[in-house]
Order: structure tokens, then C-alpha cells, then sequence
């Protein structure tokens, strides 16, 4: 071994991240601009509403989504309002803005990748190692990049956050279109559909129950991105764990986990519940 | 007329088809392609025609290559040599947009998993092929509604598929082929699926609408029992080849190979034979010119107990029993009108044997066989005992 030098992956690597950084700046920078307009948007539009009335409206939707009146409603109210009386409202609604908008983008870009993927071989050959690599490589590394290009606060966050949480979303709409029976498409060639008909009237609809597992689990994967990227100065709730450790206060620091907790469960059974099958099949 | 025209369709799973071909046209097996080069021939050089309004059965067992056959004439498998004329046009060099043109107008199929969509309602179901086809929704609607009036199924238009049972939903299965009026009818199994009961209410039911339709039916089976009853015409295939094309008569009478004898071996014979394939020229006399003593005569001389009376030229009018012509003569009546029994048994050319027991074991006297008003034979017992036991059978028509 010691006759072969060694491979200079690390020089390549920090090579090209300064390269990017000092010539693609056109690129990182509007998005850099989108995203934290985006983010911003939504944190602001659900702080717009005061801690009581979103309590409430929560409530409500549940309500009405589930048709119980015990149960998960019960649970919304005295876990948000936990949340509150803890003060822990403004880093709530932060932590939901950084997961809202990530999830939003990986889902948006993930499922048309999926679908493109069971449409074709070559594609999901190009695209399942990828993927492979967004899931495994610890999820530190990329923040190191997503500094440099987009400097510090929620952008990055979101970036690592997109990174780490769409494989899920990509991989079950994939499986959820190649796992349609091969009867019913040929039923649908058979009568005549094209590609896009096929695609909108049988394939999606039928795949649905599984993308939107994709969806689910993408979703928590963005939520255990925020302490990560509380590290890279995304606010939130990530921001009071963060914090929490580097002071060794373990009442605060369970307090916020708890926080997250509960926001973690809402999240969960609510797309659960928007997931309920009309037809069995 | 013929409808579809088949000619040298093959097609070759694996990497060279175009190879496989050429040694399939030097004349190499099937497994000794499948050796050499690792490729499997599906259907081997398959050549028929279908005539407009025919029933054609392609019968074979799993493996055969039946199903892939199928799937070739509306290209859901690309075949890899040969052509497929529907209508004088060659599907096999269609693009895509003349293809699927073809698909919504010409041809629809029935699958033998029913393949219906269960994230649609009955009625989304049978209304999917004018759906693509962009049809207006009053349309689409009218024409489903009426297909699934057709086969029965009317009041359950949003049902979800599995609601329903499994000979209903083939009944959507089949509403939903015949939604966009095609000409023709691909059915791959569309019965194997269902209990045998329903199968052959299903059989028939089939067999009824084609009598007011009279679609092209394509229809693949590996049961003979079904190929018999309900084809006109029915294709043998085995290893992805056609060993015997023809009639159920034919193909049970004249079987080509030992491997088709083998497979008619145990088909219920009583359903595919028919009163045409049994009777026997009558003894006659004619009610304007002959009396009892002629009659009485007839009788005698070949040596039978009874004789049938016709009118103006073999016009079934009804028959005379020995014992009673014979008492006409002693007590010295003259006509013949007098002593003639006009209800008789009759039945149709058609009538398969397992219809006639019935008729013939209730019946002291032959079974008249007619046709319209014409008397065209009669049936003894023992020729229909002979027609199940061995070959006995009249190969007229």
C-alpha cells in the first residue's frame, strides 16, 4: 500500500467547494433569496395567530379531520398547550416553518424524481445510488458545504434538511407506481390510455397510499433534522436543545425534547389521518 | 370477410429476437433455440384469420403461449416478427398515436383477473375507455349505464369492484369492453377465474349477446369444454405453435395429431354433437298419395314400427304407428288422415345430444329432427348411444 499515494479526495473536495463558492454564486444566492422568503413567509403566517387562537383552530381540524371528539383533539390541546405554558410557542412555530418548508421541497422535487424513476430502468439506476448516499452519509458532513454556500441561519438548515429527508418520499413513489398490478396496466394501455392518462388516472391514484407513506416519513425526517441544524443557526426548538446541551441544564433540555415530542405525534397521526383508504383493495 | 389476418406473428423473449428468427425459419425447435442461445419463443410463427362476427377460440394450456398471442394483436407485447391486419391495416407497423387510436376504436379486452380499477366505481370502471378517449361526460355516462344494463348490472353503478362478487365484476369487465362499441373483443381467460357455475351462465350469457352484437370475439381458454361450447371456430396451439385449426366438430372428429386426440380424449361429447350428427334418413310416405296399406308395406319391408308422414315434399306432417295402421286395413279405412299422429317430438338441427336424452327418453316413437317445416331426419336411441360411445357420427356440413 505504501507505494500507491494516497487518492487526494480531500484536496479535490475542498478544491471544488471554494471553486463553487467564489464562481457559482448566481446560482446559491437566489436560492439562498427563495428560500428565506420562503421560510419566512410561513413562519410569520403562523405566528400571525395568537398562541390561543391556533390552539383552538388546531383543535378544530382535528376534530372535524378525525370525527372524534376524544382522542387525538384531546391531545392537540394539552400538548400545544404544554408548548405554551413551557414558553416555548415562538421556537414551536419555527421548528414547524423549517419543517413545513423542507418537507414542502423535498416532497415537491421527490415525487416527480420518483415518478420518473418507475417510469424508467436507467433513471432508477442513476438515481437509487443517490439516494443511498443522501441517507447514509451523517448528515454533519453536508452541513460543512451548505455553510459555505449559503452561510449560516435557516437556509442551510432547510438545504440539509431537503437532503437528508427526501430518499423516503422518492424511494415509496417509486415503489408505490411499480407495485400497481400488471393487469390493471394493461387494462389501461388496453383501452387505449397514453403514458399521462395512465400515469394520472390509474397509476398515481392507486400509488397514493404509499407516496404518501413516503410523504409521512419525510416529514419526521425533516423533524429530526432540526437539532442538526440548530447547529448552522436555524431557530427553533432545535435552537433551546442546542443550547441546553452546551450548558448541561437537563431540565431545559428535556423540556424542549419534550416539545418536540409533541409536535413530532401531531405531525404524524394528522397525515395519518389524511391518508385513510376510500376502497379497499 | 375476414376481420383479422395473422400472418408469421412470433415473438422471441431475449436479447436477439432477430437471431432467433432466423433459426427458427431454418427450422430449429424451440428448446434447441432456447439452448443455444438462451432465448424463449412465445409464439412461433402463428398464422390464422378471424371472419367478421366469428367466435375464434384459441385453446391451449398454460405455457403455450396463448395469452402472449393475445397480447401480440393489440400489442401490449411488441411482437417480433410478422403482421397483424385488422381491417387490412397492419397494427405491427403502427406508431404509437395510430396504435392507440386503434386500441379506443377497434379492439377492446376482457382480462381473467377482471383488471378492474378498484380505486373507480363500477360505472368509473365501465366508462374508462371512452373517458381516454375524451368523450363528453353525458356520454360516457349514457353509454356506460347501457353497457351495464346489457350485462345485467344495472343499479350498481357506484359500487366500489370489490363489493361485488367475481362473476359480477367479469360482468363489469365485460360492460366496460363493450362501453366504446368496439368490433372486436379480446377475451384472455375472461372465465377461467369464476366458479364453474358461473362460468357457464357467464358462457351463455356471452353466447346470447353475440347473437344481437355479432363482435369479433377473440377468445383464449385452456378449458375445451368452454373452446367447444362457445367458438365457432377454435385454434389448438402448443408451444407457441397452432396445431390445429377448425370447427369443434372437426377438431373432435378429425383430430390432426395425437396431441390434439389426446386432448379431446375426455371432452364431453354430449355437448358438442348435435341432432344433425345422429339422425338417420327417414322412411317416409306422403299423406297426398299413400294409405294405410302402403304404409303398413313400408313398414314391413325395412322392418320398423313406425313411418313418417310428409306433405308437399318432405313437410313434416306427423306418423303412423304399425299397430294402428295395421288395424286400419283389417277394419278396411281407406285414409290415411284418419289414423295419423300429428304430435310428435320433434327438434332442432342444433340440439346438442346432451339436450336430446331428454327428449328421446320420453318418447315411445323416433324423434323427428326439423328444420323449419321440413323433416330432415330422425333420431333412434341407439344412434345417439353410438355417437357418445365411439365415432359414429354423420360428417355432412
Amino acid at each position: 500500500m505504501n507505494n500507491i499515494p494516497q487518492l487526494p479526495l480531500v484536496k479535490w473536495v475542498d478544491v471544488a467547494v471554494s471553486y463553487l463558492r467564489s464562481n457559482a454564486r448566481w446560482i446559491f444566492d437566489p436560492i439562498s433569496d427563495f428560500l428565506d422568503a420562503f421560510v419566512n413567509i410561513i413562519s410569520d403566517g403562523l405566528m400571525i395567530l395568537p398562541p390561543l387562537v391556533f390552539i383552538a383552530l388546531m383543535v378544530i381540524i382535528t376534530v372535524i379531520l378525525t370525527k372524534k371528539i376524544w382522542g387525538l383533539p384531546v391531545f392537540v390541546l394539552l400538548g400545544l398547550s404544554l408548548i405554551w405554558n413551557l414558553d416555548f410557542w415562538e421556537g414551536t412555530m419555527l421548528t414547524l416553518a423549517l419543517i413545513l418548508s423542507s418537507s414542502m421541497i423535498a416532497i415537491v422535487i421527490g415525487i416527480p424524481v420518483g415518478i420518473w424513476m418507475a417510469k424508467n430502468r436507467t433513471v432508477e439506476g442513476i438515481v437509487k445510488p443517490i439516494l443511498d448516499f443522501m441517507q447514509t452519509m451523517p448528515a454533519f458532513v453536508y452541513l460543512i458545504p451548505a455553510v459555505s454556500f449559503f452561510g449560516i441561519g435557516m437556509v442551510p438548515g432547510i438545504i440539509a434538511s431537503v437532503i437528508f429527508a427526501m430518499p423516503p418520499v422518492v424511494r415509496l413513489t417509486n415503489l408505490g407506481i411499480r407495485e400497481v398490478s400488471t393487469e390493471l396496466i394493461e387494462a389501461s394501455d388496453a383501452f387505449g390510455a397514453t403514458g399521462w392518462q395512465k400515469l394520472y388516472k390509474v397509476q398515481l391514484p392507486l400509488a397514493k397510499n404509499t407516496i404518501m407513506q413516503g410523504v409521512n416519513q419525510t416529514i419526521m425526517l425533516a423533524l429530526s433534522m432540526v437539532v442538526i441544524a440548530s447547529m448552522i443557526g436555524a431557530e427553533g426548538l432545535g435552537t433551546e436543545v442546542y443550547r441546553a446541551i452546551g450548558r448541561n441544564q437537563a431540565g431545559q433540555g428535556f423540556a424542549s425534547g419534550i416539545a418536540i415530542v409533541i409536535l413530532a405525534i401531531i405531525l404524524d397521526r394528522l397525515i395519518q389521518v389524511l391518508n385513510k383508504k376510500k376502497y379497499s383493495i | 370477410m375476414n376481420k383479422i389476418e395473422v400472418r408469421e406473428l412470433t415473438k422471441i423473449f431475449g436479447k436477439n429476437p432477430k437471431q432467433g428468427i432466423k433459426l427458427l425459419k431454418e427450422g430449429q425447435s424451440k428448446d434447441a433455440i432456447l439452448e443455444k442461445t438462451g432465448m424463449t419463443v412465445g409464439v412461433n410463427r402463428v398464422s390464422f384469420d378471424v371472419k367478421e362476427g366469428e367466435v375464434f377460440v384459441i385453446m391451449g394450456l398454460s405455457g403455450s403461449g396463448k395469452s402472449t398471442l393475445v397480447r401480440l394483436i393489440n400489442r401490449l407485447i411488441e411482437p417480433s416478427h410478422g403482421s397483424i391486419l385488422v381491417d387490412g391495416e397492419d397494427l405491427s407497423k403502427m406508431d404509437k398515436k395510430a396504435l392507440i387510436e386503434t386500441r379506443r376504436k377497434k379492439m377492446s379486452m376482457v382480462f381473467q383477473n377482471f383488471g378492474l380499477f378498484p380505486h373507480r366505481t363500477i360505472i368509473e370502471n365501465t366508462g374508462f375507455g371512452l373517458e381516454v378517449q375524451g368523450a363528453e361526460k353525458a356520454e360516457v355516462e349514457t353509454q356506460s349505464k347501457r353497457a351495464l344494463k346489457m350485462v345485467g348490472l344495472k343499479g350498481y353503478e357506484d359500487q366500489y369492484p370489490k363489493q361485488l362478487s367475481g362473476g359480477m365484476q367479469q360482468r363489469v369487465g365485460l360492460a366496460r369492453a363493450l362501453a366504446n362499441d368496439p368490433d372486436i373483443l379480446l377475451m384472455d381467460e375472461a372465465f377461467s377465474a369464476l366458479d364453474p357455475l358461473i362460468r357457464k351462465d357467464m358462457q351463455d350469457e356471452l353466447l346470447d349477446l353475440q347473437q344481437t352484437m355479432k363482435k369479433t370475439i377473440l377468445f383464449i381458454t385452456h378449458d375445451l369444454d368452454e373452446a367447444l361450447k362457445i367458438g365457432d371456430r377454435i385454434a389448438l396451439m402448443k408451444d407457441g405453435v397452432i396445431v390445429q385449426i377448425g370447427t369443434p366438430e372437426e377438431i373432435m372428429i378429425k383430430p390432426s395429431d395425437e396431441y390434439v386426440e389426446k386432448f379431446v380424449e375426455d371432452v364431453d361429447r354430449s355437448k358438442v354433437f348435435t341432432a344433425a350428427h345422429v339422425m338417420i334418413r327417414p322412411e317416409t310416405i306422403q299423406i297426398e298419395k299413400h294409405g294405410p296399406r302402403v304404409a303398413l308395406q313400408r313398414m314391413k319391408q325395412a322392418g320398423i314400427s313406425s313411418v313418417y308422414v310428409t306433405k308437399n315434399n318432405h313437410e313434416l306432417y306427423g306418423i303412423v304407428t304399425a299397430e294402428v295402421a295395421a288395424q286400419a286395413v283389417e277394419n278396411g279405412v281407406k285414409d290415411l288422415e284418419a289414423i295419423v299422429i300429428k304430435d310428435v317430438p320433434t327438434v332442432s338441427m342444433e340440439t346438442t345430444l346432451n339436450d336430446l336424452f331428454a327428449v328421446i327418453y320420453d318418447s315411445p316413437i323416433p324423434v323427428a329432427v326439423t328444420e323449419g317445416k321440413f323433416l330432415k331426419g330422425i333420431i333412434v336411441r341407439g344412434a345417439v348411444l353410438a355417437a357418445l360411445a365411439g365415432n359414429e357420427v354423420n360428417l355432412g356440413e
